[in-house]
C-alpha cells in the first residue's frame, strides 16, 4: 500500500511551502506522486527516485578518471586536506538543513577556513543593508493577512517562487484582506516585462541599474519636493501617483529580489529600499522583506549569526574571533584574489553559479563538493561526496525567507551507507581531532548516527 | 627620527596581512625585533622577516620611526593600519586596508591601494599617488559612524563607495569615480576632480561636496539653490549650489534645516 505523507514541506525556493502531500511506494523508496507543490518543487521529489544517484565518494585519480573510493578514506582526504591548507573556502549550503550547517562551523573552525553562503552571490548586499539601516520586517503570514499594496521590485515570483504569490503575496485571501487579489494593488518596478509584471496593476517599467535613483525619487515626492520630469526612465506623475497608492495602504508591501542586490549599488540599493520602507510608515504600515532564494538560504544566516556573530563571508582563519567583510573575505573576491587555497563546496554548484574566472582561480587547489547528486561543480571537483537529500530523504530544520524556522520531514528511507550532511561533516571533525590530537567540543547525535550501515561499501 | 626599511624577497602564496607593518609596533625595536614581529597567512602565524628583509632599528616612539618600503607589496594587507604617528612610504603598490583605522602620522604609497583604504580613518594623512579600488574612507560594514578625521588624496581614479557615513576629515580624489559619494554621511568633505558616474551624496544628511568635473547622473532628491565662489583644494571657481538629500532626514539649527551640500562646478 502506498503511503500518502502529509505536511511535507518543499526543498526548492525560499517560499519553503510545507503543505506539499507526497505518495510514496510501501517501502518508502520511491516517490509516485507529490501533490500540491508546483512544476519544481515536484521534480526535485521525483529527482529521489534517480537510480544512478552516487552511493559512493568518487575521487580523482592522476589519469583524470573519477573513481569510487570508502566513506572513510573520502573523510580522511578531506580532514587532511582542510587541515592542511592555509585558508580553506567552504562555500554553500543553498540546500541543506541547519543541522548540517552547524556542523560544518565546527570543522570550519577546526580548520581555519572562511565560511560563506550563496548569499554571497545572492541577497548577501541585503544583509550589509540590513547591518547598515535595520530591517522593518514581517512574516510571510502578516504579509497575506493584512497587505493590501505589494509591491515587487526587482524580483519575479511567478519565475522564482512559483507558489508564492498564490499562497502569500497577491491571491490569498487573509483575515483583513478577504477578497484576495480583487482587494490588493499590486506593483512591478522591473525593467523587463515579467510574467510578474504582467500580472501587476502598475509596471514601471526602469532604466536598469537605476533602482538607486528611483528610491531617492520616492522618499523626495514622499517629503513633499519636487522631482525632475523623468526620473530612471519614469514620468514624474507616475512616481508620484504611484507614491499615493503606497501611501493610502492599509499596509504595504515592500518584496525586493537580485533586481536591486545585484546590480550596481547593490547594499545601497537595499539600504534605499529600507529607508524608504520607514518613511512610509510615517504614513501608512509598510514592510520589506528580502525573496530569498533556496529553502532553506536564510538558515546559515541565522544558524552562524548565533555562532559566530556574522551571517555570511565569515573569515575564521585567526582562530580567536571571526572577520567579516565582504569585498575582501566574500567567496568570488577570495578566489579572484588567489586568497584561498582549498575550496569545499556544499549543497550548491559553484560550478554553475561562480563566473568562470573563480572557478578557474579555484581548481589550481584541492575542490571537494558535497552534493547528493552529479553537478558541473562535482564534475570537475578533485572529490565528490554523495550524501542523503535534505527535505526528501533526511529531515531537518530549514528557514523559510521571513527567517521562520519549519521542520522538514523525510519521505524517503535513504539511500542505505550514504550519510546526511551533519553525519558527514561530524565524522570529518571527529577525524580532524583525532589528527590534531585534540578533544571534538561537541559532536551532533552520535547515538542516533544511523552511518556506517555501509551496506553499499562492500 | 629613525628609518626601518623593509625590502620585500619573496611574494606570499596566500595574500599576507601586514598588521604589524605600523610605526607604533615597530618603535622601541631593534631590526631583528622587528623581522620577528607576527603576520597571518591563511591560517599560519609568520614573520615579516619570512617576507622582508629588514634594516635599520625603529625610533624610540612610533613618532620618531619612519618606515620605507622598497618594492611592492600588492599582495601585503593592513599596512599602516591603526597607526597612530609617524610614517609609512611604500615605493610601489599596496593591498587593502592601508591605512585603515589610522590615528595619526603619513602614509604614502607611490603606486596603486585596493579596496578598503583609509577605512574608518581618525586622523593623519594618506596619501596615494596611483588608483584606489573600492570603498575610499568608508565606514565598517554596519557602522553608521565612518571617517571622523585626516585626510585622504587619491591622485588617480576611484572606484565606488567614497566617504560612505562619513562624519568628519576630507577624500581628495584627482580623477574620477565611479558611483556612491558621501552616502549616508553626516559631515566631513568630499572633493573630486574628476568625473562621477552618479549617485552623489545618496541618503546624506550634513557635509560638504565639490565636484569639478560632470556628474551623468544626478539624484533626484538635490536642489539647485544658486551659485557660488569657493576655494578648492587652493584654487577657486564658479559652483553650482545644490542642495539635498531631500528625501533623507534633516537636523534643523537655529529653526532652520541644515541640508549637506552639493557644489558642482559650473559650466564655463
Amino acid at each position: 500500500m502506498p503511503k500518502l505523507i502529509k505536511g511535507v514541506g518543499c526543498p526548492y525556493c525560499g517560499s519553503s511551502c510545507d503543505d506539499i502531500e507526497v505518495l510514496v511506494s510501501d517501502d518508502e523508496t520511491k516517490v509516485l506522486e507529490v501533490h500540491n507543490a508546483c512544476i519544481i518543487g515536484t521534480n526535485l521529489f521525483h529527482h529521489a527516485n534517480d537510480p544512478t544517484r552516487p552511493r559512493l565518494p568518487r575521487k580523482r585519480q592522476p589519469d583524470g578518471s573519477m573513481k569510487e573510493i570508502p566513506y572513510e578514506d573520502a573523510i580522511d582526504y578531506m580532514a587532511k586536506t582542510m587541515l592542511a591548507a592555509k585558508k580553506p573556502l567552504i562555500y554553500g549550503f543553498g540546500s541543506t538543513n541547519c543541522e548540517g550547517m552547524s556542523a560544518i562551523g565546527r570543522i570550519a573552525e577546526k580548520s581555519g577556513a572562511v565560511l560563506d553562503n550563496c548569499a554571497t552571490i545572492c541577497h548577501g548586499p541585503s544583509f550589509l543593508a540590513i547591518f547598515d539601516n535595520g530591517y522593518p520586517s514581517c512574516t510571510l503570514g502578516e504579509a497575506k493577512n493584512r497587505a493590501d499594496v505589494v509591491v515587487f521590485w526587482g524580483c519575479n515570483p511567478m519565475h522564482a517562487h512559483p507558489r508564492h504569490t498564490s499562497r502569500y503575496s497577491i491571491f490569498p485571501r487573509g483575515y483583513f484582506t478577504q477578497k484576495g487579489q480583487m482587494q490588493r494593488t499590486v506593483l512591478c518596478i522591473d525593467p523587463r516585462e515579467t510574467d510578474t509584471a504582467k500580472l501587476a496593476d502598475h509596471h514601471l517599467m526602469l532604466d536598469q541599474g537605476h533602482d538607486y535613483e528611483l528610491f531617492n525619487a520616492f522618499r523626495t515626492v514622499l517629503r513633499g519636493h519636487d522631482i525632475p520630469d523623468v526620473v530612471a526612465g519614469i514620468p514624474k506623475e507616475t512616481i508620484k501617483k504611484s507614491a499615493e497608492i503606497m501611501k493610502n495602504a492599509k499596509f504595504c508591501m515592500i518584496f525586493f529580489g537580485m533586481g536591486c542586490t545585484h546590480t550596481d549599488g547593490r547594499n545601497h540599493n537595499i539600504d534605499h529600499a529600507i529607508s524608504l520602507t520607514r518613511d512610509l510608515n510615517d504614513h501608512t504600515k509598510c514592510s520589506i522583506m528580502a525573496m530569498r532564494g533556496h529553502y532553506n538560504i536564510a538558515g546559515p544566516g541565522q544558524v552562524w549569526a548565533w555562532q559566530f556573530g556574522f551571517p555570511y563571508c565569515i573569515d575564521l582563519s585567526k582562530g580567536t574571533h571571526a572577520h567579516m567583510n565582504p569585498g575582501e573575505t566574500s567567496s568570488v573576491d577570495l578566489a579572484m584574489r588567489d586568497e584561498v587555497d582549498c575550496f569545499v563546496n556544499i549543497g550548491a554548484d559553484a560550478g554553475a553559479h561562480f563566473p568562470i574566472q573563480p572557478v578557474q582561480h579555484l581548481k589550481k587547489h584541492p575542490f571537494i563538493v558535497i552534493d547528493p547528486n552529479f553537478n558541473m561543480a562535482s564534475e570537475i571537483s578533485d572529490l565528490h561526496i554523495p550524501v542523503r537529500i535534505a527535505g526528501v530523504d533526511e529531515p531537518g530544520v530549514v528557514y523559510r525567507m521571513d527567517n521562520v524556522p519549519i521542520q522538514f520531514k523525510a519521505v524517503l528511507k535513504g539511500l542505505p551507507g550514504v550519510p546526511s550532511d551533519e553525519e558527514l561533516f561530524d565524522r570529518v571533525y571527529e577525524r580532524m581531532c583525532e589528527l590534531t590530537n585534540t578533544k571534538p567540543i561537541w559532536l551532533a547525535a552520535k547515538e542516533d548516527r544511523r552511518y556506517p550501515e555501509s551496506e553499499a561499501v562492500s | 627620527m629613525a628609518t626601518v626599511t623593509l625590502k620585500p624577497t619573496k611574494v606570499p602564496e596566500l595574500i599576507f596581512e601586514g598588521y604589524s607593518i605600523t610605526p607604533d609596533a615597530f618603535a622601541g625595536k631593534t631590526a631583528a625585533q622587528i623581522a620577528a614581529l607576527p603576520g597571518h597567512e591563511g591560517k599560519f602565524v609568520l614573520k615579516l622577516g619570512e617576507f622582508f628583509t629588514v634594516s635599520g632599528n625603529g625610533g624610540e616612539t612610533a613618532a620618531d620611526t619612519d618606515i620605507v618600503i622598497d618594492g611592492d607589496c600588492s599582495r601585503v594587507k593592513y599596512i599602516g593600519s591603526k597607526m597612530t604617528a609617524g610614517s609609512v612610504t611604500v615605493n610601489g603598490n599596496a593591498d587593502m586596508y592601508v591605512g585603515g583605522w589610522m590615528k595619526g602620522g603619513k602614509i604614502h604609497i607611490k603606486g596603486n591601494v585596493d579596496s578598503f583604504c583609509g577605512i574608518q580613518m581618525e586622523g593623519g594623512e594618506l596619501l596615494v599617488d596611483g588608483d584606489a579600488k573600492n570603498h575610499v574612507g568608508c565606514a565598517y560594514r554596519g557602522d553608521w559612524r565612518g571617517m571622523k578625521g585626516g585626510t585622504i588624496r587619491i591622485k588617480g581614479s576611484a572606484g565606488n563607495d567614497i566617504g560612505t557615513a562619513m562624519l568628519g576629515g576630507t577624500i581628495i580624489i584627482e580623477k574620477d569615480v565611479f558611483i556612491h559619494v558621501s552616502t549616508h554621511a553626516e559631515g566631513g568633505t568630499v572633493i573630486i576632480k574628476g568625473d562621477v558616474e552618479g549617485r552623489v551624496g545618496g541618503q546624506m544628511v550634513k557635509g560638504d561636496m565639490y565636484v569639478l568635473g560632470k556628474i551623468k547622473f544626478m539624484l533626484p532628491g538635490y536642489k539647485k539653490i544658486g551659485t557660488v565662489e569657493k576655494e578648492v583644494d587652493g584654487a577657486k571657481y564658479t559652483f553650482d549650489h545644490y542642495i539635498g538629500d531631500l528625501g533623507e532626514r534633516h537636523g534643523k539649527s537655529k529653526g532652520q534645516y541644515v541640508y549637506a551640500n552639493l557644489y558642482l562646478k559650473a559650466a564655463a
